[in-house]
């Protein structure tokens, strides 16, 4: 990929010239206006909140998350050891190329947009979707909203923007479903949050068509630090899409995302995610919604490609009625992680769950599902479904499953199913007899055990989704 | 006219030698059937043909138009017209059989050529029809809870659609009630024609009622022992594999 040389945009004056800044070893020829240089302290939050020109209230928070995050051990008696190997005083925490995002791909500067094109974005805007956001680093290249949906109520903008603008409603749900405390990588996150995106839909608005978001890291020795808050008014309705990528470097990536979701009553919000990092991505995020009553909350996390990736989307099912769904793929090839689950808290009688998680190992890969439902003694009506399926390509690949299911009193009720099925050499003999080549037979198999969950997949994703696999089969192959 | 021409083929499993000198050449058009008893080496004959990884072969050739296949992987073997409908199919679950058709069929066209997927589905309905097959059936994923006689229907089918030079046919009657048997064959006796070569592995005289081969092979600790006409298939159901042994056992004397 040619590396992006030149950057316009507004030119805003560096804010804080005593950071050095030649410690960031560039890889790629980006100007970036906006470096808070190597390695974590106050004087990178300094940094960031200056760039961003933020209100004292959320300095006070992000300084609070960093103390929070430094007094927090790795939670590496049950996650990976493989947790140690961040150095985060190598981490570059924000880079920026400007403050304001392009309203029309025109404008975004040509590298920047040429990656996009790449990626597919301007033309999967055009045809289906209701807005973008396209994040570049730290901070959004491009954003836009269609003028219907605008008209109609729809704030859909980046965190720094909504910051800025809509303070009101940001500061009231920002932090409640995650605080900064809830783990090191959520405070983390809390102190250095930047660019994600943040949306509100009115009362009874149901936005006909998805939002999407895209994350592209850039920069080597980067750490992408999105937080997204989505809140969806009584009756309201939105399905939002994020994809995610960044190139293959030599050195650990770091992506450790906070998103927060709030269905308010009779609200229904869908998350997709089509995640495709490279292989040295520490992709560590906490993603939890809260469903208020008869409101529905659903996941649908696929995640492809990273080093390490410890995910559990979750509901908080708080109001009568709620309804929380999972709907998991995890592919892990060589080398790779895929430690994702979910989880289901129900807090309040009739509320339902669903979760429904898919894991491939490929190689030497290795995949972890990880998952917690809990329905406490004093309610009641309350139901919980939880299948678990993995595929092993080969003999050397490697799954988990750790279920934590507590569902108490009589008068709920859980059903739980796990299998590990394998891909065996006859069933590639017998595809490949039919003509195809030994990388087509495996990924015609990883998409055939995948397939009744992709079906429920809006199309755009589930073609997208099939071609990541093929890819990764492609590569998988010697 | 293409030749499959099988050259004093020697394959092992592992350190075990299963067939031990094979010559055999069949020309498009011909149906030739090998019988045996169990164990001799049939089906490891035509795995090792259509190029099963786990079947080595450490003598002799196997020549499609004169050129060698040994070293082609199995897909490209496929490709070039060779056809293996399996004794036990693979269930592929979650793969319709139509999307397992076309992306076999795909695979045969040449990079940037598209596939006409009207005409595609057009053919599978047609070829369906032919062998009696219910249009519901494309629906369900490859072999996954079929019964026998369905198993046997799928692999004819994409023999249909694939239209290979030449088909070897591994015990396609074992597990086959007689209705199954009888539309099975009828869909071979459909294909069967100048541009189809069959080679036909059984244990049963059975099948050979209703595929009738031009050519009866009788097979025997990994050589092919005995070469006629059907009537060899005939004489062979009269007198049991015994007759064999003991005609061996004569000549080695």
């Amino acid at each position: 990929m040619k590396p992006p040389t030149e950057l316009s945009g507004t030119t805003v004056d560096n804010p804080v010239i005593g950071i050095d800044q030649s410690k960031g070893d560039f890889q790629y020829d980006v100007k970036y206006e906006f470096d808070a240089g190597t390695g974590l302290s106050e004087r990178t939050i300094d940094y960031i909140s200056a760039a961003k020109k933020e209100a004292a209230w959320i300095k006070e928070f992000r300084l609070n998350a960093l103390k929070v995050f430094q007094s927090k051990p790795m939670p590496t008696h049950w996650a990976t050891k493989d947790l140690e190997n961040i150095n985060f005083d190598k981490i570059r925490y924000y880079l920026a190329s400007g403050q304001k995002p392009k309203r029309s791909w025109d404008e975004v500067p040509e590298d920047i947009k040429r990656t996009f094109e790449r990626l597919g974005i301007p033309e999967q805007e055009r045809k289906f979707l209701a807005g973008v956001e396209a994040q570049f680093d730290s901070e959004a290249a491009y954003s836009n909203i269609k003028d219907l949906v605008a008209k109609q109520g729809v704030i859909f903008c980046n965190s720094t923007e909504a910051l800025r603008e809509h303070p009101e409603i940001f500061r009231k749900w920002f932090g409640k479903v995650i605080p900064t405390g809830d783990n090191k990588f959520s405070a983390l996150n809390s102190a250095v949050f930047s660019g994600g995106s943040f949306i509100y839909v009115p009362p009874g608005v149901k936005v006909a068509h998805p939002l999407q978001a895209y994350f592209r890291i850039n920069a080597e020795n980067f750490g992408q630090f999105e937080r997204t808050l989505i809140i969806v008014d009584e009756g309201a309705e939105v399905t939002y899409m994020e994809g995610c990528t960044a190139p293959k470097f030599s050195t650990a990536t770091l992506h450790s995302a906070v998103v927060e979701l709030v269905a308010l009553k009779g609200a229904k919000i869908q998350y997709i995610t089509v995640q495709n990092w490279a292989n040295n991505v520490f992709n560590l995020v906490t993603k939890r919604g809260l469903a208020h009553e008869e409101a529905e909350i659903k996941w649908i996390d696929c995640n492809i490609g990273s080093r390490l990736t410890m995910k559990y989307p979750g509901v908080i099912l708080k109001g009568r009625k709620a309804r929380g769904e999972v709907l998991s793929i995890a592919l892990a090839n060589d080398g790779q992680h895929q430690d994702t689950g979910a989880k289901m808290v129900h807090a309040a009688d009739e509320t339902t769950s669903n979760i429904i998680a898919k894991s491939i190992s490929v190689g030497q890969g290795r995949s972890t599902y990880r998952g917690l439902v809990h329905i406490p003694r004093h309610l009641k009506g309350c139901k919980n479904n939880t299948e678990c399926d993995a595929l092993l390509i080969n003999t050397n690949s490697r799954t988990d499953t750790y279920p934590a299911i507590t569902v108490r009193g009589d008068l709920n009720a859980t059903q739980h199913e796990a299998s590990v099925s394998k891909i065996n050499e006859e069933m590639i003999f017998y595809m490949q007899q039919r003509g195809l080549t030994e990388a087509q037979a495996m990924s015609l198999a990883v998409n055939g055990f995948i397939n009744d969950l992709a079906r429920q997949f809006p199309m755009e994703y589930s073609v997208e989704l099939k071609r990541l696999i093929d890819l990764e089969m492609e590569g998988s192959v010697g | 006219m293409s030749l499959l021409e099988i050259k004093d083929l020697h394959i092992s499993i592992g350190d075990k030698p299963i067939v031990k000198g094979v010559t055999l050449t069949i020309k498009q058009g011909e149906v030739h059937a090998i019988m045996g008893p169990n164990g001799t080496g049939k089906s490891t004959l035509a795995k090792a043909i259509a190029g099963h990884p786990d079947y080595i072969i450490t003598d002799g050739e196997v020549l499609l138009d004169s050129r060698s296949v040994l070293a082609m992987q199995a897909d490209e073997r496929a490709r070039a017209g060779m056809f293996l409908a399996f004794q036990y199919p693979s269930e592929i679950p979650g793969v319709s059989i139509a999307n397992f058709l076309r992306a076999a069929v795909q695979s045969r066209m040449t990079e940037g050529e598209e596939l006409d997927a009207a005409g595609y589905y057009k053919r599978l309905y047609a070829k369906m029809d032919m062998l009696k097959i219910d249009r519901k059936f494309t629906a369900r994923s490859v072999n996954e809870g079929f019964s026998g006689g369905e198993k046997k229907r799928c692999e004819i089918l994409q023999m249909a659609i694939l239209e290979p030079k030449f088909a070897l046919m591994d015990e396609t009657d074992s597990g086959l009630d007689i209705d199954a048997l009888r539309i099975v064959a009828d869909g071979v006796n459909t294909m069967r024609g100048p541009g189809l070569g069959v080679l036909l592995i059984t244990h049963y005289q059975r099948l050979l009622d209703y595929i009738v081969p031009d050519y009866v092979h009788v097979m025997w600790d990994g050589r092919l022992v005995k070469s006629g006409d059907k009537s060899l298939a005939l004489e062979l159901e009269a007198k049991g594999y015994d007759w064999v042994k003991k005609e061996l056992a004569a000549a080695t004397v």
